[in-house]
């Protein structure tokens, strides 16, 4: 048990850590974005700042921060400036209960790589995503613009009906693993069966349509192709953003990346098997090797989530909604059901 | 310590909130503040021990049904209420009505209830227990309330649905 001074002081310390690496993680997202999809549009993508174009975030950046900030004279002030804040706010937020790896001692402190274990860890997730909704609604209604409500409306009513499948097709891994802690999930995925197959909950849970059906939802809780009505440029301008400039438009732009990367986590988390790998070598390497392992997996979702904003066209409305509720919801229940029936029989 | 001034926070946040609720005149300003309602009981929950209805408040109420609050509101773009003078009957009747009403409960709750004060984290809290409750004990009135939703739903469903094409709905000159 630590004392009240070192608890402060490292989680102090692993918050800071935690925000740095996870706003760069970011910045470099919308880099990687712009490379992919570039090469998939036989483009080059940025090249002009630093190699590879690897400095544009932060030219990207400074050009935010320098901008005038316009505030429309139409809007309703109060709103207009909190919505950024809140959609920011909660992306950022969830990454207190994400898992990174397992316990290290480092001077003496043994402390879990995470900023906080709580045993309803994803229960957290999905409460602080459920609220990110008000920063997009909010936006759009506070622009006092057509565009911008709009694509408000469609945000809120889109995010509302895919958190439905959402949190379906995640209680198949919690009958499965039999907890809501984020770190016990994790844990109940280690080791082979079969010899080889690794014990993920996309095999061994039995829960590849579960990941399917949250592979869907998750990009249409983060408004991303082919769900990006909400800012379909070419019906609504941007949006539920359109009004908005320099950084409070990065806010937004920020908060969407954030929001993907934490998506791609609790992903890995909850389907891919966490942070389990090959270990071995040096102590120093045991330690960072589980993080590099689950940071591959994080980047291997991103790079579907760019490669599938590369490939597809974007729904209709009324596509989007039937598929939604009619397609996914159902779909999203069988599966329930059928974990449900085959962890009582196992049990 | 740390608790009870936490606690005391969360419900100074939740009594302000719904003080606010009541005196703003934009109907979007008032939804916001349930949200904040909404928020600071899960807070209050969550310090008395039950992270898992904490966590449901969040999800269902300040996340779902709040969210559809503010969607209807832009919906119909609900504009300023105009504030009504005060009515006579609502200060003669309502304020002493009021007054007695919370110190009945309070008597009750202090005095009559038969309990001591509930200690903090002493509630069920773990999801086990909650379900163990509900899908044994309180089997019954649980899946009673669950066909009372569905119901409700099939109502809703059946208002908001379009008349039948083939009767054509009259035109009105």
């Amino acid at each position: 048990m630590l004392s009240i001074e070192t608890f402060v002081v490292v989680s102090v310390i692993k918050i800071v850590i935690a925000l740095f690496v996870l706003l760069t993680a970011v910045a470099y997202t919308v880099w990687l974005e712009r490379k992919v999809v570039g090469h998939i549009q036989n483009r080059w993508g940025p090249t002009r700042v630093g190699p590879f174009g690897l400095l544009q975030p932060l030219a990207d950046g400074i050009k935010f921060i320098f901008k005038e900030d316009l505030t429309p004279p139409h809007v309703y002030k109060p709103l207009y400036i909190a919505a950024p804040m809140i959609a920011l706010i909660c992306a950022l937020t969830s990454i207190a209960v994400i898992p990174i790896g397992n316990w290290v001692t480092i001077g003496g402190v043994h402390t879990p790589l995470q900023i906080t274990d709580l045993n309803i860890g994803l229960l957290i997730i999905l409460g602080i995503t459920s609220l990110g909704v008000y920063g997009v609604a909010l936006a759009g209604w506070s622009s006092n613009s057509k565009y911008s409500l709009l694509g408000g409306l469609r945000a809120s009513a889109q995010m509302v009906s895919y958190e439905v499948s959402l949190g379906l097709s995640l209680i198949g891994v919690l009958i499965v693993a039999g907890s809501f802690s984020l770190r016990d999930i994790v844990d109940g995925q280690g080791g082979h069966f079969w010899g080889f197959i690794p014990k993920w909950n996309i095999f061994y849970g039995g829960q590849f349509v579960a990941f399917f059906i949250y592979l869907i939802s998750a990009y249409a809780e983060t408004n991303r192709v082919p769900f990006d009505l909400p800012e379909a440029e070419s019906e609504l301008v941007a949006g539920y953003h359109t009004e908005y400039s320099a950084m409070k438009f990065a806010m937004f732009f920020m908060a969407e990346y954030a929001n993907m990367i934490t998506v791609a986590c609790v992903a890995s988390l909850l389907f891919l098997g966490g942070w389990h790998g090959p270990v071995f070598g040096p102590p120093i390497l045991q330690a960072i090797l589980p993080v590099f392992w689950f940071v591959l997996r994080v980047f291997g979702f991103l790079f579907v989530y760019i490669w599938v904003r590369g490939t597809l066209p974007r729904f209709r409305y009324d596509q989007l909604m039937a598929f939604g509720w009619k397609f996914l919801l159902p779909l999203a229940i069988a599966n329930l059901v059928i974990t449900a029936l085959v962890v009582a029989w196992r049990a | 310590m740390l608790h009870l001034t936490l606690f005391l926070i969360f419900g100074a946040i939740c009594v302000a909130g719904a003080v606010n609720l009541l005196v703003q005149r934009h109907p979007i300003n008032s939804a916001l503040s349930l949200v904040v309602v909404m928020g600071s009981l899960a807070g209050e929950y969550l310090l008395l021990g039950a992270e898992f209805v904490a966590a449901i408040q969040v999800i269902i109420y300040a996340g779902a049904i709040m969210v559809l609050f503010v969607f209807v509101i832009m919906l119909l773009n609900a504009g300023e209420e105009e504030r009504a003078g005060g009515s006579r009957v609502a200060l003669l009747l309502g304020v002493p009505g009021m007054t007695i009403g919370s110190l009945l409960m309070a008597w009750v709750l202090l005095e009559r209830s038969g309990t001591q004060s509930v200690m903090m984290g002493a509630l069920p809290g773990p999801p086990k227990i909650i379900g163990w409750l509900l899908f044994h004990d309180f089997l019954l009135p649980f899946e009673v309330t669950s066909v009372l939703v569905l119901i409700a739903i099939m109502g809703a469903v059946v208002l908001a649905s379009h008349p039948e094409p083939s009767q054509p709905r009259k035109k009105v000159d």
